[in-house]
């Protein structure tokens, strides 16, 4: 019996996805082969199940695909050392166990997010690694949602492998103390994972794999496995009300609205409840955090039905939390508009002067913006062009740079 | 991040290098060998040669749009021979790579130092966030 394959499905699959990974890899002890194996079930079920129907109990579908793939794996790997051994011996091939289901543990799912946003990979094969193997995209999705070649990823997550097996992690879930030491890695991959989604979401792109989403739902899948983590709940609020806007941050010619300008009436109230409902049970718990904060500031901003109503003395104080909380040369930049909208430009332009020296953002695209930005609201609107144009120079986003490049043209023709 | 890593060569010449023999296949090697090393270590997007100037047209819109063409100007002392796009994890892996092409065997097997010019690609808006 089958069930017609519907839009629950491809949920379905993508959710038993990292759970079979986890009862396969335990069962025949190759975490990499297992990852292979399962990934090649996920494109037989994509390619059989839209067709066939689901099957009555997929996890077992997939489980059996992906062991029938163990075996063979295993088969020619003992022809292998068979033909280079030159001795021929009968050896017993691993058949699929029958009671792999009972394998299963409701932790795989974390165990496999720890493993993949393991601090010994580069932040590329991070996120390479947890789409696969917990997100349970197809290689060639992730290609195509980074814009590389199908080889290029495979590559790039074939060496993932390689490093966490040459790290020796062992497949399990870390002890408490592991995991609180290696959250923040974890929680800074879903993040940037949101961000690039966020990043491309834009004309052109739109046909790429919505990766913000597909972060919501990890982050999602997270917090349902860690429900006493405030940060976790802090970064899901962080998504949410950031894409709540999705719909109003570019206008019907690909151009950049900045959040000052755009038509909030476009602005998803669902997503903004959500988050907030998120964001304030995170707060109760008392430990503060990066996230948190900046899902603080989105939720302000959110908040206000116009631009004029925006709460920026909270603002202000939220990042002067955050200065002290997570300081980083952004947070400080940030802390210099804000402070700027309560106290005025000048004030703002005062706080900027400490970043020039500071080597990790002098020169930044982004300081020399809100510097023309704060240039402009003092009237100096010579050196706002100016500030405007060294910015759009060094920004390397297209949309960003039209969007400068109009600013500084704007005000040469006041 | 991407990059593009753009080889020139000077123009002199015109055409295919005179070269010996081992020389040029000791150059052909390392291209193949660097392409590669980039596809391997996941970082490679795409790699081009393309042919030599002698073959270049340069083209401009003419009357009612009929393309003009016409062939290359002595002046230009440079010309790409050649591009990899890789999209790696810092800026200055990218340098190192293209140091590495920069260091590409010539006449006598000795390094060619040639100039390899690095520029990140454009992409998508920034992020509204930290």
């Amino acid at each position: 019996m089958t069930k017609p394959w519907d839009v629950t499905s491809e949920h379905l699959l993508r959710e038993l996805a990292p759970q079979v990974l986890g009862a396969v890899a335990r069962r025949f002890r190759d975490f990499s082969s297992a990852e292979d194996a399962v990934q090649e079930a996920m494109i037989a079920a994509f390619t059989q199940w839209p067709q066939e129907g689901v099957p009555e109990n997929p996890r077992g579908w997939l489980i059996q695909v992906a062991s029938r793939r163990m075996t063979d794996l295993v088969r020619s790997e003992i022809a292998r050392r068979q033909r280079e051994t030159t001795v021929a011996r009968d050896v017993e091939i691993m058949e699929p166990p029958v009671d792999i289901e009972s394998d299963m543990d409701p932790d795989d799912t974390l165990i496999l997010l720890f493993m993949c946003c393991h601090p010994a990979l580069t932040s590329s094969s991070a996120i390479a690694m947890t789409l696969r193997a917990v997100g349970g995209l197809t290689t060639t999705e992730i290609a195509n949602a980074f814009l590389v070649p199908e080889a290029t990823m495979a590559q790039r997550i074939s060496r993932a492998k390689q490093s966490i097996k040459t790290s020796g992690v062992p497949f399990r879930l870390p002890s408490a103390h592991e995991r609180a030491e290696r959250l923040p890695a974890v929680l800074h991959v879903l993040y940037l994972i949101f961000n690039e989604g966020y990043a491309s979401s834009v004309g052109a792109h739109l046909q790429r794999l919505d990766l913000a989403r597909e972060a919501i739902r990890l982050t999602r899948c997270a917090k349902a496995l860690l429900p006493g983590d405030a940060e976790v709940a802090g970064l899901l609020a962080l998504m949410l009300l950031t894409d709540a806007r999705r719909a109003a941050r570019t206008g019907p010619d690909e151009e950049l609205i900045p959040l000052n300008k755009q038509d909030r009436t476009l602005w998803d109230r669902a997503e903004i409840s959500e988050g907030i409902a998120h964001l304030t049970t995170a707060l109760s718990k008392g430990s503060v955090g990066l996230y948190q904060l900046q899902a603080a500031v989105a939720a302000v901003h959110d908040e206000a039905a116009r631009t004029e109503d925006t709460d920026w003395p909270q603002i202000l104080a939220l990042y002067e939390l955050l200065k002290r909380v997570s300081p980083s040369p952004m947070v400080t930049l940030n802390h210099a508009i804000a402070a700027a909208m309560v106290h005025g430009p000048a004030k703002g332009l005062e706080l900027l002067k400490t970043l020039d020296t500071d080597d990790r953002l002098a020169g930044h695209y982004r300081l020399e913006a809100v510097r023309a930005h704060l240039l402009e609201m003092v009237g100096d609107c010579d050196s706002a062009i100016k500030h405007y144009r060294i910015a759009a120079s060094r920004t390397t986003s297209i949309p960003e740079q039209n969007y400068l490049m109009t600013q500084a043209a704007r005000l040469a023709e006041r | 991040m991407k990059y593009i890593l753009m080889m020139n060569t000077m123009r002199a010449g015109h055409g295919v290098p005179a070269w010996a023999h081992k020389d040029l296949q000791a150059h052909i090697a390392f291209m193949i060998g660097l392409n590669q090393e980039l596809r391997q270590s996941g970082e490679l997007v795409s790699a081009e040669g393309l042919s030599f100037p002698d073959q270049a047209k340069l083209v401009r819109a003419g009357k009612d749009g009929v393309p003009s063409t016409d062939g290359v100007f002595p002046e230009s002392k440079e010309f790409l021979a050649g591009y990899w796009i890789v999209d790696v994890d810092s800026p200055e892996r990218a340098y190192a790579i293209a140091a590495k092409a920069s260091a590409a065997p010539g006449p006598g097997g000795a390094p060619l130092n040639m100039p390899i010019e690095v520029r990140p690609i454009m992409s998508g808006p920034p992020p509204e966030m930290l």
